[in-house]
């Protein structure tokens, strides 16, 4: 596509947007709740977060580069970026936070069935299922090819036996994607990539309460339930190749938590309001290694989309992004002083402050630890020995 | 743009890191040092650099020059840093050059910048720490200027042909190219850290013609000048780095203790993979710094105080580590690794360190 064309289609997509985007999906969020998830019973805090994901779904604009054909906006890379820098310019809110669009979709594109992919990329697209994700167990967390929830098999379909933990939104989840064993035998080689309904009969859902007060995460209990074998994903005990690709792109999109939110910096806001000489200093500090992240990202996205992004590279990014969200956290906390502190008031934006603060704490657990990110760019990046 | 190097600049690089690698690696240095060597460099060096045209990186064609970017005279720098080769390309070639671009002195310097016999130096700093506070005065003079006071740190001044000067005018800040055999100057050549060597310089009433200005008087092209130079540094600091990584990393896959290759221990696995990381997000810094100079796009200035800061601290945690995984062998003066620390020190010193670019960068955003 030719400059001016992309200029012209920069220029349709602001007018675009500055129509559709309502204002109020133009300010920061005030925490969690704030997001929008859809799915079949969604929640919304406020009518326009609805109508804000209606809009992008209808134009296939909240997965701009998935071909039109399973729901996407068909954009080619140039004009993604382009959409997503029109959406930061006018600090739109990201119109739907879904596991089916930065975990599972890109999955299925690459594995999944053309029936799978008609089925599922669609809704995801549009924000009507929510999916969740069913890897880790009591025993089987960074050492997540250990897992032991079984998938037996019984002709057309599997009985599926077990416990998940961790298990974010499980509660409110319609779909779970999902690792199971199907060979005892084998560990890596054993395990199969299954979808199912979580209405299904004999799967039930224990909420754990977090440090940040919200409770998210679930443990999650299978007894008996039927998956048909038309929802597995890729050959059977060839689950943990989807898996791993699917692992990347949750790192991926992790990552980008270090790069703070489109709405402006509190770190920032706050250090306007006056701080210490020596906390400027570290905020300053801290300032050079985001503008470098941020680069970081650009240069990474563009190596991907180039095909010459090294395959751990999402290691990388995923160790030093979550590192970097929870010193931006840890600042944003010492700027805000007291503010920062309440619970729940005007001051600390009713929370948000102090539970994000906390909530970023498990940016370098979830989806695969620092350490294991470290140990996996010094063998696969530096190929240190064993 | 894409932030990676085009297929062009891949090569202009292999080029650079073969011939740089071949003409002056480490060893180079060495010699020089062991011999205390007066000048700080090689002068046949520079002249082989002009025969393959890289002196004229950063100049513009219609003025012999090859007329590239930042992105290609870093390319450059980055081999010379991970070589640790004695250099004045990166005053001469890059700063210098940039100073002097469209204005009448580009006629008179770049010929010989092209030839490989000019050597520019810049008399920027008057302190010990980089601050842009320039109590130099140029006194108007008969039909020129009177120039009267010191400068520091300043690369290869004791031999360079031409000196940049910024003092103070009346109404703010002027740039002069001094002739450097000028009446009242002198110079006092210092051996540093890294064996280089840079001048303190006196001015004594120095009197310069009118038509010594570069730029217009009181509008020094200083920013420019320094964007040019603080780029530069930081790709230089990305080769140290990077040179220093590859050392290290390679001396993890060859020491044995315990039975075991000391690259299979965690702690040091991990602390490999954290330099890594550091010194990856300081090559995407340094990219895109030196693009968005090529593009004169005005968020330039940022981003090079963020390259030079960013390179700044992961080199310094790159010849830390380096030399701490070394272990014994790595505080000997035998071992190449310790003269990457020497090399990083000055480096993050030059045009301002991690601490001035931070600042510069709060300052921006307002706090
Ligand atoms: C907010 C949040 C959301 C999550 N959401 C989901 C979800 O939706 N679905 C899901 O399936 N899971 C989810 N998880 C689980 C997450 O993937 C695991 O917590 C993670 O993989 C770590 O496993 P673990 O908690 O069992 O810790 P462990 O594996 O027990 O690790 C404990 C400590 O030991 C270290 N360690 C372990 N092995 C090594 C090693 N080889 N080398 C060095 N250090 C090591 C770890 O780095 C860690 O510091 C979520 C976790 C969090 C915190």
């Amino acid at each position: 596509m030719s400059d001016t064309d992309l200029e012209t289609f920069r220029a349709e997509t602001r007018a675009w947007l500055e129509a559709n985007c309502p204002e109020t999906m133009r300010t920061p969020m005030r925490g969690e709740k704030d997001a929008t998830w859809g799915g079949r019973n969604p929640e919304f805090a406020h009518p326009d977060q609805k109508l804000w994901m209606d809009r992008m779904g209808e134009r296939g604009w909240t997965v701009p580069d998935w071909p039109s054909a399973y729901g996407g906006g068909g954009l080619s890379p140039a004009e993604t970026k382009i959409l997503r820098e029109e959406m930061a310019r006018l600090k739109c809110r990201n119109p739907l936070n879904s596991f089916g669009i930065s975990m599972l979709g890109p999955a299925l594109l690459k594995y999944g069935t053309e029936e799978q992919k008609l089925e599922h990329l669609p809704r995801i697209a549009r924000g009507e299922i929510r999916w969740c994700q069913g890897y880790s167990e009591p025993n089987a967390g960074s050492d997540l090819a250990g897992l032991q929830a079984s998938a037996d098999d019984a002709g057309d379909h599997y009985i599926v036996n077990g416990q998940k933990v961790w298990t974010s939104y499980a509660d409110k989840a319609d779909w779970i994607f999902c690792l199971v064993r199907t060979d005892k035998s084998s560990k890596q080689g054993g395990i199969s990539f299954v979808l199912f309904d979580m209405a299904s009969e004999g799967v039930s859902t224990r909420p754990i309460l977090l440090i940040s007060g919200n409770s998210p995460f679930c443990e999650t209990f299978f007894d008996n339930v039927k998956v048909p074998k038309a929802n597995r994903v890729h050959d059977e005990n060839k689950g943990w190749d989807v898996a791993k690709y699917l692992l990347g792109h949750e790192r991926e999109m992790i990552s980008g938590m270090g790069l703070g939110g489109p709405a402006g910096d509190p770190m920032i806001d706050a250090a306007r309001k006056g701080v210490d000489p020596i906390l400027r200093g570290q905020i300053a500090l801290f300032q050079v290694r985001s503008q470098a992240f941020k680069a970081m990202s650009e240069r990474f996205i563009d190596e991907l989309k180039a095909g010459r992004a090294h395959p751990a590279q999402p290691s990388m990014m995923k160790y030093y992004g979550t590192e970097l969200n929870k010193t931006r956290h840890e600042l944003t906390m010492a700027a805000g002083g007291s503010d920062t502190l309440e619970w729940d008031s005007e001051a600390s934006n009713h929370g948000a402050a102090p539970r994000a603060w906390l909530r970023t704490k498990a940016n370098s657990i979830e989806g695969g630890t620092s350490e294991i990110q470290l140990n996996i760019i010094a063998k696969r990046i530096l190929d240190l020995p064993s | 743009m894409p932030l990676y190097l085009t297929d062009e600049q891949t090569m202009l690089r292999d080029t650079a890191r073969d011939f740089v690698a071949e003409h002056a690696p480490v060893s180079h240095m060495r010699r020089l040092r062991d011999a205390n060597d007066a000048t700080g460099f090689s002068r046949d060096l520079w002249k082989q650099f002009a025969e393959l045209g890289l002196t004229g990186i950063l100049i513009p064609e219609a003025d012999n020059g090859l007329g590239l970017g930042h992105v290609e005279a870093g390319v450059v720098i980055e081999e010379i840093g991970r070589n640790l080769s004695p250099s004045p390309f990166l005053t001469t070639a890059v700063a210098a050059v940039e100073a002097l671009k469209g204005t009448p002195h580009a006629a008179r310097w770049f010929p010989g910048i092209l030839a490989g016999e000019t050597v520019a130096a810049l008399a920027i700093d008057e302190r010990a720490k980089h601050d842009g506070c320039i109590e130099m005065k140029a006194e108007r003079s008969g039909n020129g200027f009177r120039l009267t006071g010191a400068k520091q740190f300043v690369a290869h001044g004791h031999v360079a042909d031409l000196l940049l000067v910024a003092a103070t005018t009346e109404h703010g800040t002027t740039l002069f190219a001094v002739p450097t055999d000028a009446n009242g100057l002198t110079a006092d050549p210092q051996r540093l850290a890294d064996a280089s060597l840079a001048a303190r310089l006196t001015f004594d009433g120095v009197e310069v013609d009118a038509d010594a200005v570069v730029g217009e008087v009181d509008q020094a092209p200083l920013a420019r000048l320094l964007a040019a130079g603080r780029t530069g540094a930081s790709a230089e600091l990305l080769g140290v780095g990077g040179g220093a990584m590859d050392m290290t990393v390679t001396y993890l896959k060859e020491r044995k203790q315990f039975g075991q290759l000391i690259g299979s221990f965690q702690a040091l696995q991990h602390r490999a993979a954290h330099l890594y990381s550091e010194m990856e997000v300081a090559r995407a810094a340094v990219l895109k710094a030196q693009q968005l100079l090529d593009a004169g796009d005005e968020r330039a200035a940022d981003a090079v105080s963020v390259a030079k800061a960013m390179t700044s601290l992961a080199t310094t945690l790159s010849v830390q580590e380096g030399i701490q995984m070394h272990g014994g062998i790595g505080m000997t003066d035998e071992y190449d690794i310790g003269f990457y620390m020497k090399r990083a020190r000055v480096l993050a010193e030059l045009f301002g360190d991690a601490n001035f670019h931070a600042d510069a960068l709060a300052q921006a955003a307002g706090y």
